[in-house]
């Protein structure tokens, strides 16, 4: 394992340390229970959201804490959910009188944490399940569909609806329909490592790629040979689209996002792929992201989203943020 | 049933699931996503360090530290799933007043109970409920009919080996390796796994005492 870290036990505290450091004018880190919080105190009557998960997906969540987005943000060790005593020190700091609402993804241990600290709180709460994940069936007796970039976007637009008076039901509401309007599938062409594991979670051959891939370095879909850019965007995308039952002349927003170990180059390149097929079909691309957002350590690989807009999400997206890891309109 | 045979218990756990650790780990990596061996040792470790503390403490409050640690120093679904076995065993009425084997048992069932609450499993989904509820059943079984002790020990530690194989050919439902649906067919579930070798690990110790 080639590394920058000095041991695995500080890894996380250390990089913790570095982000509070570089970025004190939007955030502070605190520790032990470990949370991130907006360095201006969350103003009165707002609702406060809080997001979290493993770490290993940065700049998600932390990154997207500050104006227009989180309050907060509660990283678990590498690819672990965050515990209850995080979520409690968290919702203590920034809870402003208009409720909680935490924005979860669909894996059980950030379920079971979430859940236990909404029941362990003493102010009133909401969870957003998000489960963009296309790759994976869903049905009602299983886990059911991860939950993958998507988080991005939902953070971003019910962070603008919190930040401009939404109340606690507004927000989840809001929230809920962005994550049924949007998909995502991801493909890889390396796993990655764990620093505590040392080794790469699963073995690619050279010429391998993992269709479906999940966040963690998870299996997806199945394994199948590396093809052309065009070739995989056309899979991911018609995916997404069956799922979405996306139409013609719907407008939408594509984000392109990197796995932490695909240079933006390709990032791009995927984008210029993705848009000639969504023509070829008349789908209109309104809003656009591309980078490395929802990460899986230093992975090779990309995933597609789609999120199908209307007024009010794109009102909602145009609208000012200020994080360390997006930043427009202010 | 002691504060101290917990401690001890803790430690021999540490020893066995040390052992296996490579074969769990592998079978993590098979049909998860590999985190869960490190989530067990640091658990594990954890309780073990609050042994100066707990060792005065009386039962009720020492199993409650150990849910709280295991809560905040864990994290995932190991650190929800088992904080919430601990939380639930403190809760058990008189356990102050010492606790017998019935009492005992009543406990780690109530436990049990409210970890398939908890993660919305049942048997039958490639999870650890695959060991758990049968030997809770066992145990339970075992009480109401006054069964030797030692003879159900040696029956536990059976029924923990059955259910942990019967994994093997289940289609994963829950947890992480439900996202692979087939593929996860023919993978022994690793938190099966783990939770085999610690009920077989404080199994043993009764039967050697």
């Amino acid at each position: 394992m080639k590394k920058f870290l000095n041991s695995t036990d500080d890894f996380l505290r250390e990089s913790l340390q570095g982000f509070g450091a570089a970025h004190k004018d939007i955030i502070t880190c605190h520790y032990d229970p470990n949370f991130i919080t907006r360095s201006k105190a969350t103003k009165k009557g707002k609702v406060a959201i809080i997001s979290g998960g493993g770490s290993g997906h940065e700049p998600m969540h932390g990154g997207f804490v500050g104006y227009g987005m989180l309050d907060s943000a509660c990283p678990g060790f590498v690819f672990s959910s965050p515990s209850p005593d995080q979520m409690i020190a968290a919702s203590e700091k920034v809870e402003g009188g208009a409720g909680i609402l935490f924005i979860v993804k669909n894996y059980s241990g950030d379920i079971m944490n979430f859940q236990m600290a909404s029941e362990m709180i003493t102010g009133v709460s909401e969870i957003i399940l998000i489960n963009d994940d296309v790759a994976v069936e869903d049905s009602s007796y299983t886990t059911g569909r991860r939950g993958v970039a998507a988080t991005v976007i939902v953070e971003k637009i019910v962070g603008s609806l919190a930040e401009t008076g939404g109340s606690l039901k507004e927000c989840k509401i809001l929230g809920d329909k962005v994550n049924r309007n949007s998909g995502s599938m991801g493909v890889a062409f390396s796993s990655c490592t764990v620093p505590a594991a040392g080794k790469p979670t699963f073995e690619l051959g050279p010429d391998e790629m993992e269709f479906g891939v999940g966040i963690h370095g998870e299996p997806g879909r199945r394994r199948d040979k590396v093809q052309s850019a065009q070739e995989i965007t056309n899979e991911l995308l018609g995916a997404i689209i069956e799922d979405l039952k996306l139409e013609n002349n719907g407008e939408i927003l594509l984000f392109v996002n990197g796995m932490g170990g695909t240079p933006l180059t390709e990032l791009y390149l995927l984008y210029d792929n993705a848009k000639k097929t969504l023509d070829n079909k008349k789908i209109k691309i309104a809003r656009s992201l591309v980078g490395n957002y929802c990460t899986s350590l230093e992975m090779q690989g990309a995933s597609l989203t789609i999120t199908k807009l209307d007024q009010e999400l794109k009102k909602h997206w145009d609208s000012p943020v200020h994080t360390a890891a997006m930043r427009w309109g202010l | 049933m002691s504060i101290n045979f917990l401690i001890k218990s803790a430690k021999e756990i540490q020893i066995v699931i040390e052992k296996n650790a490579p074969e769990i780990e592998k079978l993590d990596q098979e049909i998860g996503d590999g985190d869960h061996i490190f989530n067990v040792q640091r658990g594990i470790k954890l309780v073990i360090e609050l042994e100066p503390i707990i060792k005065r403490l009386s039962m009720s409050k020492a199993l409650n530290q150990i849910a709280m640690k295991i809560l905040s120093g864990v994290g995932g679904s190991s650190g929800a799933l088992f904080g919430t076995l601990f939380m639930t065993m403190a809760k058990v009425s008189n356990i102050d007043d010492g606790v017998d084997y019935k009492k005992a048992i009543n406990m780690f069932v109530d436990g049990v109970e409210a970890v398939k609450q908890r993660g919305k499993a049942d048997v039958g989904e490639k999870t650890m409920m695959d060991v758990l509820i049968p030997v809770a059943n066992c145990l339970k079984q075992g009480v109401e009919k006054k069964k030797d002790l030692k003879d159900l020990m040696r029956e536990a530690i059976k029924v923990a080996e059955k259910g942990m194989l019967s994994t093997k050919d289940l289609l994963a439902i829950k947890g992480r390796a439900s996202f692979l649906g087939e593929r996860s067919k023919g993978h022994i579930d690793p938190g099966a796994r783990s939770s085999q070798l610690m009920i077989r690990t404080v199994c043993i110790l009764i039967l050697n005492t």
